[in-house]
């Protein structure tokens, strides 16, 4: 039974870890993520659930905690935002190459500076290349699902990778919306127990972990891991699919939006799409053929479904809220792009970064977008690529 | 969208603007509703100026941006009026409210009325006397219930009655004290007639 | 991915056959990483000097003085790096260092 309910996001976050019952979660909090692990030590300290919550003195220390953590065998978790992530960076890196399904709440934020504690992906994307799988999360609804399913998806055995699971601080972090939950019993059997292939606690057999790779084993290492995420996107197709018959909610790697004969067409991530399916509805009210494409999965990014997918649009938007400092645009962008690149036929497309900052973005900027492209269409000409949205000239 | 009501809740730090902007939502959660409740963030201070909003619709809301064109605005400190533009953007035919000791037709005068509604209320007083503290939000919060209809005066004090035992669970006279002023409020709000 | 030995990881090991993240999932396979022939110098021991005072086995940074029943035995050879650490710790010259000529 489906249960109705209402909460932010980051109680929802709070709630999918407390039904997943983790062995460890180790975090510093940081604005806007901090709910999560206070939450979370309510839960403890109610024995509500069995974890072993780990207090530490940074982020860099609670991704460590949490590296050893899942090395020793327990089901570990964290949250973090913004500078947290950034000061986790170096064992981001040491979580996925040394394949452990760590899970991490990652509520975005912008980096600084100047400092700022509102929303954009500066973070998360910043972190794109660490090895971690990253899921994105329109609202609370999809925060709490995405969380349970990360679970799976990290422990999969043919992933073994972390996973983050994204949401847009405060916009969605301390919202409060309706949510469908499900019951305690259907999490605790989604996600079984955790039973590592091998962990530094087990004493039948033995392990150790992290050594020194020279020259010589490096890049047999780092090819394995590259498969490993390639293989993530069947495995999280098929979380997916299991998640639905439990919840009735579907989920792919990413959301195609009134796409079936869309000609303008946009790409989006997180709490904004849910504002851009708004504009897109009103525009084919209007008898426009608009349509949205929202990304859930960005690590892997699911090239080859992507292009398959806005192969019949006639120009194409790329909504970026983070920069890339690459000076042709944003991440999302570039991921898009080079996606289409194979295509005998690519749609013209243009790029807008946008909500830096947690600069809001409104129905009217969004059908702003699809005017810009309405113009590329009737002209034929794309004129600059690399936009901005919502910018004070 | 169509039957979308949006509410903006302009107060100060530590007012309560936040919370009771959010308590409408769960309100009218509890009538089945689909909603949204959500300040505007920043660096807070008490007394600063914020903003808080609330969405409530019989169907799901996926917008998720600041509201521009509130069918009412909840002005929980009147002194805000001469800082912040509280009616920009209010629809037409929409409803501020403002928690003040003056007459209607002096807040009238401040606001250079436009083709909305204002509705008064002594908030103050009313917390006060019920809590003998100055938290005006619960009243704005009964005040803006009455108001825009959303819910009936009985589901919405049943509903109240129900969170505040959750929220207040060890402190049984702040939830009575609460539960006065939120049915003082749905009295005590006035309409403004020239 | 469950090697008894860690053998057969070696330079000529594929991407594919290779253990996930580098992990070693036997314990004490660090004995099957010869080391010997990193010396340049040797730790020669004189048994009939040696009292068995046991100062030497502790001090040594690899392992390579084997103890068994409360007595130290031959060198290990195949791990010692010839660090000298072990000549430096004797008090009956029951260790020599010498070049080593293998």
């Amino acid at each position: 039974m489906p249960i109705r309910d209402r909460m932010s996001g980051n109680e929802a976050v709070a709630l999918a870890m407390k039904q997943i019952n983790p062995d460890v979660l180790a975090a510093f909090p940081i604005t806007p993520s901090t709910e999560i692990p206070q939450i979370f030590s309510q839960y403890v300290s109610d024995q509500q659930v069995d974890s072993e919550l780990i207090l530490v003195e940074s982020e860099h220390s609670a991704m460590s905690a949490c590296i050893g953590s899942q090395s020793a065998g327990a089901r570990t978790m964290t949250a973090t935002s913004s500078a947290g992530l950034a000061l986790m960076w170096e064992m981001l890196y040491v979580a996925a190459s040394n394949r452990l399904p760590i899970t991490m709440a990652v509520v975005n934020r912008a980096l600084s500076g100047p400092i700022n504690i509102n929303a954009d992906h500066s973070d998360s994307m910043g972190a794109r290349d660490s090895g971690w799988i990253q899921i994105y999360s329109e609202n609370n609804q999809e925060a709490y699902d995405n969380y349970i399913q990360a679970v799976r998806i990290a422990e999969h055995p043919e992933v073994q990778l972390p996973v983050m699971v994204c949401q847009d601080g405060f916009i969605t972090s301390h919202s409060i919306e309706n949510i469908e939950l499900l019951e305690d019993e259907s999490v605790k059997s989604f996600v079984s127990d955790y039973s590592p292939a091998f962990s530094l606690l087990n004493s039948e057999e033995y392990a150790a972990v992290g050594p020194y790779d020279s020259p010589a084993y490096y890049m047999e290492h780092k090819r394995q891991q590259a498969e490993a995420m390639k293989k993530s996107l069947s495995a999280i197709r098929e979380v997916s699919r299991a998640f639905e018959s439990l919840s009735g909610r579907k989920y792919d790697l990413f959301e195609s939006y009134r796409m079936e004969d869309a000609e303008l067409a946009i790409v989006i991530v997180n709490s904004a799409a849910g504002t851009a399916k708004e504009a897109v509805d009103r525009l084919r009210k209007q008898g426009k053929k608009a349509g949205l494409v929202k990304i859930r999965v960005f690590r892997p990014f699911p090239h080859e479904q992507i292009a398959a997918a806005l192969s019949k649009v006639k120009v194409l938007g790329i909504l970026d809220r983070s920069e890339s400092f690459s000076s042709i645009g944003g991440p999302l962008f570039a991921e898009i792009r080079a996606a289409l690149y194979p295509a005998a036929e690519r749609p013209p497309a243009v790029n807008y970064i946008y909500g830096l900052g947690g600069r809001d973005v409104t129905i009217d900027h969004i059908e702003s977008v699809f005017a810009d492209l309405e113009k590329i269409q009737s002209t034929n000409e794309t004129g600059q690529e690399y936009r901005y949205l919502g910018l004070r000239e | 969208m169509e039957n979308m009501m949006e509410v903006r809740w302009h107060g100060r730090g530590g007012q309560g603007a936040k919370t009771a902007a959010l308590l409408l939502a769960d309100a009218a959660f509890n009538t089945g509703k689909y909603v949204q409740g959500f300040p505007e963030y920043g660096p807070e201070r008490m007394g600063a100026p914020i903003t808080a909003y609330t969405r409530i619709s019989s169907e799901p809301i996926r917008i998720h941006s600041n509201i521009y064109e509130p069918d009412y605005v909840v002005v929980v400190d009147e002194t805000l009026i001469d800082v912040v533009e509280v009616t920009k953007g209010l629809k037409p035919g929409g409803a501020v409210l403002v928690n003040t000791q003056r007459s209607g037709e002096a807040v009238r005068k401040q606001l250079k009325h436009q083709d909305f509604e204002i509705y008064t209320i002594d908030a103050q007083k009313i917390s006060l006397e019920t809590l003998g503290k100055n938290f005006p939000n619960t009243p704005m919060l009964g005040a803006v219930v009455k108001v825009s209809g959303i819910i009936g005066d009985e589901d919405f004090i049943q509903s109240m009655e129900e969170s505040f035992q959750h929220k207040f669970a060890s402190k049984e006279d702040v939830k009575e004290g609460n539960m006065q002023a939120l049915k003082r409020s749905l009295q005590e709000v006035v309409k403004y007639e020239e | 991915m469950k090697n008894k030995s860690v053998s057969h990881i070696n330079e000529k090991i594929n991407w594919k056959d290779i253990t996930p993240g580098g992990v070693i999932t036997v314990s004490g396979s660090a004995d099957e990483f010869k080391t010997g022939d990193w010396r340049t110098m040797r730790p020669q021991w004189i048994q009939e000097k040696c009292k068995q005072c046991l100062l030497c086995a502790p001090v040594c940074p690899d392992s390579s003085i084997p103890v068994q029943s409360k007595q130290r035995e031959e060198f290990d050879y195949d791990h010692c790096k010839g660090c000298g650490v072990c000549f430096k710790a004797c008090p009956f010259e029951a260790i020599e260092y010498i070049k080593e000529t293998k």
